[in-house]
């Protein structure tokens, strides 16, 4: 028995300081998961109504000749990462962002990325990557207005020709303990199709016109994508925060535990030997 | 009976109801959309929308957006919409100051953008106004 009562004692009060702060940590997260589900369940009708509305469009334009839509030869490529500001969140800033760097690393030299939240921003700029924006303190409250700066600053590079494709990096949130990090392609957005029974079933008017319409439509479109997925990683920080601080806590208990286990056997020795002391000290005696 | 009338923003979906008439504004001014009207999409503009049910109108603030008919439901998709009473006047005025003041400069700035802040800001104030109109209607 190496250690010391005193010294198992002052680990003991140290890892339960540790304790009730990843306790809190989870409170916290436990909340913040809340609303960003609730959230995430309000945005969906309209996603869904534009998607709807989109394929709708398409099926009654037959041919897709829309520049935002029309397959290009892709040479430079632009990825917009969504990861988190802060730690502490288990492996879910570092699985996106190596999904992502999985993809860039081979055309390093074409790629330009748009950092969301100060972990990926970090990462891709430690290693040398043509950071072309950053959004930095949205992750956790993002706003459609940040959606929309982002959708924004991707389309007008689009149109430039500065890059030839848009994909997006996000965490898909499936359940309160899992989540999912997944890369979707925003432009060209040839993977959009017609919804052609639909489009048989009623004559649509468009006002002014069909490409009007379909002008406006599209980037609400890939805003709206944006906002989605920006909700969606929000959703999955919380819960990936959540879940590596109840680990957290769970093992600082199984620790406290262990140590009074320790703790006891060490004092207890130190009982037993003190009688014997004192027995054998009072047998010499006599 | 209406149709059944639907007003979703990215935040939220902000009315469902059945509906008598709305009254929208596009790109080339008011139009109204009764029941049974030919499917249509359009885009609308920053401006007021008018909902009539049962004699009562109620009027709310949207900014940019459009409207999808269809033969079963009309849906206004939207950036962002408010009744009156839920408009902060104190915001709507600072950001119409700064989009004028903005716009006095007329340099270095986004010019497209500062005229749509301002126009969305005197909308609102123009709604916000209305708060005693509604009130008075739903008493009656």
């Amino acid at each position: 028995m190496a250690q010391s009562t005193r010294e198992i004692k002052r680990r003991i009060r140290g890892i339960n300081n540790i304790k009730q702060i990843t306790n809190a940590m989870e409170l916290v997260a436990s909340a913040r998961l809340k609303r960003a589900r609730d959230r995430l369940e309000k945005t969906r009708p309209y996603y869904n109504a534009i998607y709807e509305n989109i394929r709708e469009v398409l099926g009654e334009l037959g041919s897709i000749n829309h520049p935002y839509l029309k397959p290009r030869e892709i040479k430079r490529s632009l990825y917009i990462v969504i990861a988190a500001d802060r730690g502490l969140a288990g492996g879910f800033n570092s699985n996106v962002n190596r999904l992502a760097e999985r993809e860039m690393k081979y055309i390093k030299d074409r790629v330009k990325v748009i950092a969301v939240g100060t972990k990926a921003r970090d990462y891709f700029r430690l290693r040398g990557y043509d950071i072309m924006a950053e959004f930095i303190g949205i992750t956790e409250d993002p706003s459609f207005k940040d959606a929309k700066n982002i959708g924004t600053l991707a389309l007008e590079a689009y149109e430039k020709g500065e890059i030839d494709e848009v994909k997006l990096v996000y965490t898909r949130f499936i359940s309160v303990i899992s989540q999912q990090p997944d890369i979707l392609r925003l432009l060209p957005g040839d993977s959009l199709k017609a919804d052609e029974e639909k489009a048989k079933r009623a004559i649509i008017e468009f006002e002014p016109s069909l490409d009007d319409v379909l002008n406006y439509l599209i980037p609400k479109y890939i805003q709206s994508v944006i906002y989605g997925a920006l909700v969606e990683s929000s959703a999955s920080q919380q819960g990936a925060r959540r879940t590596a601080m109840e680990n957290a806590t769970d093992n600082a208990e199984e620790m406290i535990d262990e140590l009074l286990l320790t703790y006891n056997r060490v004092r207890q020795a130190a009982i037993t030997t003190e009688i014997t002391e004192i027995v054998s000290g009072a047998e010499a005696l006599r | 009976m209406g149709f059944k009338l639907e007003i979703v923003t990215p935040e939220r979906v902000f009315f469902s109801d059945e509906v008598d008439m709305v009254i929208l504004r596009g790109i080339d001014g008011d139009f109204a959309i009764l029941k049974n009207r030919a499917p249509i999409i359009t885009p609308l503009a920053t401006g007021k929308i008018r909902i009539k049910k049962d004699g009562v109108e109620r009027v709310a603030s949207i900014s940019e957006g459009y409207v999808s008919v269809t033969r079963e439901k009309t849906t206004v998709i939207t950036d962002s919409a408010e009744w009156p009473e839920e408009i902060d006047v104190e915001r709507a005025k600072e950001s119409k100051e700064r989009a004028e003041r903005r716009l006095s400069q007329r340099e270095g700035i986004d010019i497209l953008r500062a005229e749509a802040s301002l126009r969305r800001a005197i909308n609102r104030l123009e709604v916000a106004k209305l708060i005693k109109n509604n009130k008075e209607n739903i008493n009656h």
